[in-house]
């Protein structure tokens, strides 16, 4: 057949469970289809030949019939339950995040999203990435809901205030792909969209290097930049190398149980760190007094993203100065490429290259 | 099974020349009757107002959409307006369409009682109803409402100005309209059955009433509770579920949907229990399966209050909560398929009339499946990561809402419309009504499928990053304006009907339900002249009868010697 359909009725598979994904999307289709023409037929042959003034047999209707009623329940019960069991073992998969994926920090905020490498990068409305490597995203919301969602990885994920939540895919092929939110947040929800770039290894370690193409290279990596709201907010006077009798020391804290006043037991993960910098006295360390201020309302998500990540590096190594990421410090002249989108000079128009992320959210 | 031979008393009379509706002619007689035929009709006006209203919306939100880039209206113009289509289609049409409605009208009638176990109270309803969707609409007047049907706090909380406090008093007003209807039909259902009138012998309708009503009692508290936390959350700066001040968000999305689903069921059990009446009568026989079909009401009433966090694969619940989820979701469709079955099999062996609710009922049948097949791809926590706030979505619950309850509704006003009037309608222009609303819904909504499997997130106003989704929203606005030609159509004739039509036989389609046999069409206030007592089952139809009724004497005796071959049949 020489009939081409000109519109798309598949979106593209960038990523390694978009093929799974595809399969079970298409045995369910399958399925939908048969029972569909299946019942129609049945309808229809049935309503056609006992139409009145058809001169069919009405001897002994059938009122009722428990063999008839056991077959349309267990059969349908049956693929039911195989569907099920394959759609609940790909969404546990897609669940669990991978270890050594790259790790990338997403935030959302009426209405854009910020994106932030360990290595200090930030973007607005886009993401670079690298292909064939899985990547896992920290994500969190500064005001309501959204929902992180790019179609050609069928990935999609709710971001909440509050509460870190994570999403991690495997991309496939280089390319440019749709950054949606799925959540109706607010008046621009439909403007809340970007663009996930996928990079071959060589393009994206050239991408790194040259700090993202900004015209202002970011001068420090995450952990850095925690350093100095730890500098800043003089988080060191009480929290030093080892614990005092104002706070508890903060070295080698991450993935350690704690306990706390009330005898309860937490792991220190970063919805913990995050919620003992905002709320400490939610969960109080046995042992001491409710003197640390609250810094709710006080810290961005970044500043708050930041220093976790320089709080994890306190550690074995104690708080040494950390080294500069290494291709950060030569600033690479801003090249104007034909890739651009019109994002990319938006924000540079707005921002001079740095995305204005830090000022305190606009509630009302 | 006695059924079928059985022969219940039929009165013969013609039109009474007093009854429910001539009874008295004043206004202040509808405003203040407690006459739940009276209370029915009126409902009858308010749901056909604000369907109307809510038409308008959906035809505005196709409007737009025809372009990626919109055009005719700002961004907070068309969330207030998708936020108005499901506000008022939801709250204000869906909900109390059947029930309060026809349910109102038939359910005392088919049982054999006079009214409803508390008229005053049902009246009362009304007004609740009323005056709640007047709140409403003020509040869509004086700013409306921008976060969605659904009100995910914290956006419908901390992050908008507009009439969100205002909408949700009158929200949570009308949810006290349905407990009262649905404390009245188990009351009725429960004490005022007549002598001999069985669990067993109530017509389906009855029991999909009953299974409904026990949904609106456990289910419409919680989300009344849920959206007055909203409503003090919103405007005197409670903190529930604010997260900066130790709230929880998803908290929200639980209680929402511990409702919310449920009421997918209040909205589409009583359209099944529309079909169940609709298909016996015009295959002229018993139900196929009587007692699964009334006990998938009762499963379906029950695990749909099981399956909410299937509305939650990806809001940070826990990933094998999300599992059990998904195994009850699946659980919850195999009684809804059972269902199709024996209502497929209720033709078997029936006489067959392809009258107006017939061809609405079939409809119903096709569309139905769809809509039901198509939550498998939801129902699975894996597959609807990739569709779940798209517009997959959207088509999804669209077949079932319209394609099932909207669809069942007019199937049902159509089949009782000459009790409820005592007059008749064109069959053509019904026919051809539900013919048109089939093909354009199908116009409309299957395209959304394909948009959401490409990706196109449901509320969005734009969609210029993806100018090829184009083609299939302007099929589906060109479908939505047959449909809307559709709903008209039933909305003309049927006024015309009730002013110029001609006045309906007491019987008109053969039906054997109490309301049709030993009510006056249209009915007196009393409903029953004498006191009934039942011996008989619901749908004492024979088949048989009704296919010879009317042939020459040979094709007779081919019926009744057991019939043609298929072959010859066809020929």
């Amino acid at each position: 057949m020489n009939f081409n359909w000109p519109y798309p009725v598949r979106p593209e598979a960038a990523s390694e469970n978009a093929v799974e994904y595809d399969w079970i999307f298409g045995v369910i289709s399958l399925l939908t289809v048969v029972f569909t023409v299946a019942v129609v037929i049945l309808v229809a042959w049935l309503a056609v030949r006992y139409r009145k003034g058809s001169l069919a047999s009405r001897k002994n209707p059938l009122y009722h019939s428990n063999l008839l009623e056991m077959i349309w329940t267990v059969g349908p019960l049956a693929i039911a339950l195989v569907i099920f069991v394959w759609g609940s073992v790909y969404y546990i998969r897609q669940r669990t995040m991978p270890k050594d994926a790259y790790d990338v920090f997403v935030i959302g905020k009426q209405w854009m999203w910020h994106t932030q490498h360990m290595n200090g990068i930030r973007e607005n409305n886009e993401l670079h990435i690298p292909v064939g490597r899985p990547v896992k995203l920290t994500m969190i919301s500064q005001d309501v809901i959204h929902a992180f969602y790019v179609p050609e990885f069928r990935a999609q994920f709710q971001v909440v205030p509050g509460r870190y939540t994570q999403m991690a895919f495997t991309p496939t092929k280089p390319g440019t792909y749709k950054m949606l939110c799925a959540m109706h947040c607010g008046t621009k929800h439909s403007e809340m969209v970007g663009y996930v770039h996928v990079l071959s290894e060589q393009d994206f370690a050239l991408w790194q290097e040259t700090g993202g193409n900004r015209e202002q290279v970011v001068a420090a990596t995450m952990a850095d930049k925690g350093r100095q709201v730890w500098a800043e907010k003089n988080c060191g006077s009480c929290h030093g190398a080892v614990n005092n009798q104002r706070a508890p020391s903060l070295n080698a804290l991450f993935g350690k149980s704690r306990t706390f006043s009330d005898g309860t037991k937490a792991i220190a993960d970063l919805d913990y760190i995050r919620s003992s910098i905002l709320n400490p006295y939610d969960n109080l360390v046995a042992g001491y007094e409710p003197l640390m201020p609250a810094y709710q309302g006080q810290l961005t998500e970044v500043e708050v993203l930041a220093l976790t990540e320089y709080i994890k590096t306190l550690g074995a190594t104690g708080d040494v100065p950390l080294a500069p990421a290494p291709g950060l410090t030569a600033p690479a002249p801003p090249q104007a490429t034909d890739g651009q989108n019109a994002t990319d000079i938006a924000n540079k128009q707005q921002s001079g290259g740095a995305p204005q992320f830090d000022e305190a959210s606009t509630r009302r | 099974m006695s059924a079928a031979v059985q022969e219940p008393p039929q009165s013969d009379e013609q039109q009474p020349r007093k009854n429910y509706l001539n009874a008295d002619h004043t206004i202040k007689s509808w405003l203040l009757t407690v006459d739940h035929k009276r209370i029915g009709l009126m409902y009858l006006m308010g749901v056909t107002f604000f369907f109307f209203l809510g038409g308008i919306a959906a035809a505005m939100i196709r409007a737009e959409l025809t372009s990626p880039r919109g055009g005719l209206m700002s961004s907070e113009f068309y969330n207030k307006t998708f936020s108005a289509h499901g506000i008022l289609m939801i709250f204000f049409f869906l909900i109390p369409s059947i029930p309060a409605t026809l349910g109102n009208f038939l359910l005392p009638q088919m049982i054999g009682a006079r009214d409803l176990a508390f008229p005053r109270l049902n009246l009362a309803s009304w007004y609740v109803y009323m005056i709640s969707g007047i709140i409403v609409l003020i509040a869509m007047l004086t700013g409306g409402v921008s976060a969605g049907w659904t009100f995910y706090v914290p956006l419908s909380s901390s992050y908008t100005n507009d009439q969100v406090a205002l909408t949700l008093v009158g929200l949570f007003l009308s949810g006290f309209s349905s407990i009262m209807t649905a404390v009245n039909f188990i009351a009725t259902i429960h004490k005022m059955r007549a002598p001999g009138l069985t669990w067993f012998r109530l017509p389906l309708y009855v029991w999909s009433h009953y299974a409904t009503s026990i949904i609106i009692i456990l289910g419409t508290p919680v989300v009344a509770i849920t959206l007055f936390l909203v409503v003090m959350e919103n405007a005197f700066g409670f903190a529930i579920f604010d997260p900066a001040r130790g709230g929880d968000p998803v908290l929200f999305q639980h209680l929402f949907w511990f409702y919310s689903h449920p009421a997918v069921y209040i909205m589409v059990l009583p359209g099944m229990g529309v079909i169940s009446e609709i298909i016996t009568c015009f295959s002229r026989r018993a139900i196929f399966g009587y007692k699964f079909v009334a006990y998938s009401s009762m499963a379906i009433a029950l695990v749909g209050f099981l399956v909410w966090g299937h509305h939650m694969y990806i809001s940070s619940q826990s990933t094998y909560l999300g599992i059990a989820f998904s195994l009850l979701s699946f659980l919850v469709a195999i009684p809804s398929a059972v269902k199709v079955f024996n209502w497929s099999l209720t033709m078997y062996k029936g006489s067959v009339h392809f009258s107006t609710p017939m061809i609405y009922a079939l409809a119903f049948i096709g569309l139905f499946v769809i809509g039901g097949l198509t939550g498998l791809f939801l129902a699975s926590a894996g597959t609807d990561i990739h569709l779940t706030g798209t517009y997959f979505i959207v088509a999804h619950f669209h077949y079932v809402m319209v394609g099932g309850s909207i669809v069942a509704f007019l199937g049902g006003i159509h089949f009782w419309w000459p009790k409820m009037t005592g007059k008749l309608y064109s069959e053509y222009w019904g026919k051809f009504s539900a013919i048109v609303i089939f093909v354009g819904f199908n116009l409309t909504f299957f395209p959304q499928f394909i948009l959401g499997y490409l990706g196109m997130p449901r509320r969005y106003h734009y969609y210029d990053f993806a100018p090829e989704w184009q083609f299939y929203h302007i099929l589906s606005t060109a479908g939505s304006s047959i449909l809307g030609f559709g709903f008209l159509m039933p909305a003309i004739y049927l006024t015309h009907s009730f002013l110029k039509g001609k006045r309906s036989p007491h019987n008109p389609w053969g039906a054997r339900g109490l309301e049709w046999t030993h009510v006056a069409t249209p009915p007196i206030t009393e409903n029953f002249s004498e006191k009934v007592v039942v011996d008989f089952d619901a749908y004492a139809y024979d088949p048989e009868a009704d296919a010879i009724e009317g042939l020459p004497e040979e094709e007779q005796q081919i019926i009744l010697a057991g019939g043609t071959t298929k072959k010859e049949e066809l020929l």
